[in-house]
């Protein structure tokens, strides 16, 4: 199942029909408010993760998706509503919860005055591993990421994609059940970003809970299980990509008209045929499959990834 | 796995102490530098002669400037190094996701500046001792409790502004109206006992006041009396600052 899925990683047409990941929740949230001033930035959000998934909150700038992170991941105080991270309430025992998550941030989190080995240990550390635990770990992830020869750089020497590694190979020390990544590629190059996707399989492969927040729909498309499409503080829409999409008919027609380009989505390849056939012929016709940017552009009513 | 306080507090400290150790000769410069600089203008330059205490004018000096760098280094390195990983680096945040006691990050944190402190204000101490025109200084174990609680005072208040700056700028202002003013008012320079009593009580509401009486009297025993109100009080400052830094941890108001 696994390599059915991973040939056709770069195919961004190819769903996988079915969801992967157990039926059991791994974090559950239910009317999850978080305000700042007078502006609610989460507004009675409510979703759950299943082990083993990779899930996408998907969503314009400001719709909240960080902030839900945040909360979740224990870096944020939330106003009302209830988080529970693998059965334990977040608020009840919030030590017990950090352990069993790791978290990539958008911003590359790490101390700057320290050698990429001092910043790894000290995250181990932190995350309180045996000098027998963490020094093998290590060693091992650093070989993984090709970190090794840069074990001594001081952080501020090397460069984003370097850094961006460096923050992964911290995240995973401590293995970590659910791994939050929050914009993960941002700011990277398409060689960089398909690499972190590879690795983001990867670790789901091993068994990690991925949790990853994008407003990059092909991102999005390429990598989760399910989507959650946030807007203005609440959950939109939660299935499946393939799901998604379909619910807004599996055929789009796009074409244009006034010098506008327009879009209609149909259940059927025929039916999309049939109203092409009824347009000018110097419309610029495309008919080709529903996508997530399509879906998001209807249920948000903006385009994708301008906020 | 249950792992100590103490070992926590060290895991959390450990990045500091490795941050030290790549900058040592920075800091030691740093550190010495403007206390070198307060005792070679008050203390000698201005050749204030005998106090009414009846020591010479550097014996009384050199404790006040040894209170008064257990502020500044302490302060100063804590909120710095602290408002740049939660600001700039992000790596606060990291530290938060950790499975750490609330109260390791808390002491953890307040290492750098324990350590910052203790060595700009014993390093003029023990220059002091040193000094022919200071005789009447004395080295005495209390002199030393009383710097330690000085600079974990002062290093907790440092985590505290941190935690409340929302910009580096604010931690700048927050330098300039209450930081510096306290620097050279607090008794560090002259006997706070010669002021009218209005400006007495605004500063024995200070710490560094407190501060600045008792490695004083800690170190002229022979001279003063040592001020048991003054330690308490420092104390309590240090206590209320601890429970200042937990809460916005714990409320996560940073």
């Amino acid at each position: 199942m696994a390599l059915m899925r991973y040939d056709n990683q770069y195919n961004r047409r190819t769903y996988p029909p079915v969801v992967r990941g157990s039926e059991r929740d791994i974090i559950v949230i239910e009317d999850l408010v978080k305000s700042y001033g007078d502006r609610k930035a989460v507004d009675g959000l409510s979703l759950s993760v299943r082990e083993g998934e990779i899930f996408g909150f998907l969503g314009p700038n400001g719709a909240g998706k960080t902030t839900t992170v945040r909360c979740v991941s224990t870096l944020t105080n939330f106003d009302s509503g209830t988080i529970r991270v693998d059965g334990v309430d977040l608020l009840k025992d919030p030590v017990t919860a950090k352990s069993r998550m790791g978290i990539i941030q958008q911003q590359i989190s790490l101390d700057k005055d320290l050698t990429v080995r001092e910043n790894m240990t000290h995250h181990a550390m932190c995350h309180l591993m045996s000098k027998k635990e963490r020094e093998p770990r290590i060693a091992e992830l650093s070989e993984t990421f090709g970190l090794t020869e840069y074990m001594e750089t001081p952080i501020n020497s090397l460069s984003g994609g370097w850094k961006k590694r460096v923050a992964i190979v911290c995240a995973l020390l401590h293995r970590p059940k659910i791994l939050f990544l929050d914009e993960p590629t941002t700011g990277l190059d398409t060689n960089a970003r398909r690499l972190l996707w590879d690795v983001v399989r990867k670790l789901n492969i091993d068994g990690a809970t991925v949790i990853l927040t994008t407003h990059y729909i092909e991102e999005a498309e390429s990598l989760c299980d399910r989507v959650a499409i946030i807007d203005h503080g609440h959950v939109i829409a939660l299935d499946t990509p393939h799901a998604l999409c379909t619910s807004i008919g599996s055929m789009a027609v796009e074409y244009v008209s006034d010098g506008k380009t327009l879009y209609r989505y149909f259940g059927t390849r025929q039916e999309a045929k049939d109203f092409a056939a009824g347009l000018d012929e110097d419309s610029h016709i495309l008919i080709r499959r529903t996508n997530l940017e399509d879906v998001f552009v209807e249920l948000t009513g903006r385009e994708a990834g301008l906020g | 796995m249950t792992v100590s306080l103490a070992r926590q507090v060290y895991y959390v400290a450990w990045g500091d102490m490795r941050f030290i150790r790549h900058n040592i000769l920075n800091i030691a410069v740093m550190s010495i530098m403007s206390p070198l600089l307060y005792l070679i203008a008050f203390g000698f330059g201005l050749r204030a002669g005998e106090t009414s205490i009846g020591v010479s004018y550097v014996a009384f000096v050199i404790p006040g400037i040894a209170a008064l760098s257990s502020l500044s280094a302490s302060f100063s390195s804590t909120s710095t190094r602290m408002n740049v990983q939660r600001l700039y680096y992000k790596s606060f945040d990291e530290m938060m996701m950790c499975p750490l006691s609330l109260h390791a990050i808390a002491l953890g944190k307040c290492v750098l500046g324990l350590f910052r402190g203790l060595f700009a204000s014993c390093l003029i101490y023990v220059l002091g001792l040193c000094l022919p025109q200071a005789p009447e200084l004395a080295l005495t174990p209390l002199a030393f409790v009383c710097i330690l609680i000085s600079c974990m005072t002062f290093a907790l208040l440092g985590m505290a502004a941190a935690l409340m700056a929302k910009s580096h700028q604010s931690l700048a202002t927050l330098n300039s109206l209450i930081i510096l003013p306290m620097t050279f008012l607090c008794g560090t320079f002259f006997s706070v006992a010669d002021l009218h009593p209005v400006f007495q009580a605004i500063l024995y509401c200070l710490p560094l006041t407190h501060a600045s009486e008792c490695i004083r009297a800690a170190a002229l025993p022979a001279y003063l009396d040592f001020p048991v109100l003054s330690l308490v009080a420092l104390v309590a400052f240090g206590i209320a600052f601890y429970c200042i830094v937990y809460h916005l941890l714990k409320t996560r108001k940073i």
